[in-house]
């Protein structure tokens, strides 16, 4: 296959990743370390490398947009960012010596966890008195609507923590986003409403994708061959996915999408468990 | 506190605009090295991608990605691209840490700086082993 070739299909590849990445929430990242592994027969770690700069490019490119609605909890993202980025370069450290297959058989695990997190009932949990510690380090916040401004208050700060560094290191480990901890830890342990939560994760995402981006670009796992078709391609793909979730339904969309990824990561598991990487 | 809350939303704005403008610039950086890249290499067969070797240091070390530029070296403007992308979450923390402290809130200008340590003892004392 000739440079061009590859390129191209690389381009279209990324294209259809950053689509159902955005169309699921789960992020550009986690769809592409199947698509370079098993599509293209890549080393898993050239694949962790261009996921993570995926997720980088996704999360920043819908945080533009974001930020400027006033969603994001700014100063809770910025607390668990503590948590992530440790546990981020815990993650990015432990992955040198781990083996590839091992890697793989993991990545298969978090991929139908977090599919299985995206046809999940979001519905915001009330009734609950906000805890000390989160009115101490300030998380609570409030948020616009159509109906004015929701103030709310969050609880379980230091469970959410520590799911949160876990997150950080699967993020590490595997280059993803793990966006769907990260909301894990903000909806069900800490209780932050559902709005919030995406958007201070997607915040986040890139933050963590960074703190790992650093060692694995010097690690030389980072291909810039890889790297340019994905960053144009899963770009271009969240933009068009961003575009169809604001006019049309995407329920039956999302539950092919997390169908299809759930099939994805037996196979991840599969070739792992045969050492195929 | 009214002018307290405006200047918050300008720095929110501004936020915005430089995640904005970090992505495109980096895409447009790795969008010139990648037709640059294809227009000499492209007929040439696919690398051979699934061993992992490592890579020169004209894309591991932001010396040698510069040197590489300078001397236009297709490879290295994608990485500079690549590299303008990470650095725009790190930018962001950097803006955060300044908002915080325009607002004089102490705990969090020190929490963000532990955020903004943390990578920056990834990038310099290299965990790479």
């Amino acid at each position: 296959m000739s440079i061009l070739t590859f390129t191209l299909i690389l381009l279209v590849g990324a294209y259809l990743a950053g689509l159902a990445g955005s169309l699921t929430g789960l992020g550009g990242g986690v769809v592409i370390i199947p698509l370079l592994t098993l599509g293209f027969h890549i080393d898993i770690r050239y694949a962790i490398g261009a996921a993570l700069v995926a997720s980088i490019a996704t999360s920043s490119g819908s945080a533009s947009a974001y930020v400027k609605e006033g969603i994001t909890n700014i100063r809770l993202g910025m607390f668990l960012e503590i948590a992530t980025t440790i546990g981020a370069v815990i993650g990015a450290s432990i992955a040198i010596l781990m083996p590839t297959n091992i890697i793989a058989i993991i990545f298969g695990c978090v991929l139908i966890f977090s599919a299985a997190m995206t046809l999940r009932k979001k519905h915001d949990q009330e009734g609950f008195t906000g805890s000390k510690a989160a009115e101490t380090f300030k998380l609570n916040g409030s948020y616009p609507t159509n109906e004015g401004i929701v103030h709310y208050k969050l609880t379980n700060v230091f469970k959410g923590f520590s799911i949160m560094s876990l997150a950080g290191v699967l993020s590490g480990l595997l280059g993803i986003g793990s966006g769907a901890l990260k909301v894990l830890a903000m909806d069900t342990a800490m209780k932050t409403p559902f709005k919030v939560s995406t958007t201070t994760s997607n915040f986040m995402i890139g933050v963590t994708a960074a703190a790992s981006a650093v060692v694995y670009l010097q690690r030389g796992y980072i291909d810039p061959g890889i790297a340019f078709p994905v960053i144009i391609g899963v770009l271009c793909g969240a933009f068009t996915g961003t575009k169809l979730l604001r006019k049309m339904d995407v329920k039956l969309l999302r539950l092919i999408f997390s169908i299809a990824i759930t099939f994805v990561a037996i196979n991840m598991m599969y070739n792992g468990f045969n050492h195929k990487f | 506190m009214k002018k307290l809350l405006s200047e918050d939303k300008d720095i929110q704005q501004f936020i915005g605009n430089l995640l904005r403008v970090g992505v495109l610039s980096a895409s447009a950086i790795a969008l010139i090295g990648g037709i640059l890249y294809l227009s000499i290499h492209g007929l040439e067969t696919r690398p051979d991608y699934h061993q992992f070797h490592n890579e020169p240091v004209a894309y591991t070390h932001l010396t040698g990605i510069l040197n590489g530029v300078l001397s236009g070296n297709a490879g290295s403007i994608m990485q500079l691209g690549v590299v303008v992308l990470i650095l725009t979450p790190i930018m962001r923390v950097a803006c955060s840490l300044f908002s915080f402290a325009v607002e004089k809130d102490k705990m969090y200008v020190i929490i963000t700086s532990i955020v903004l340590c943390i990578i920056l003892f990834s990038m310099f004392c290299g965990i790479k082993i």
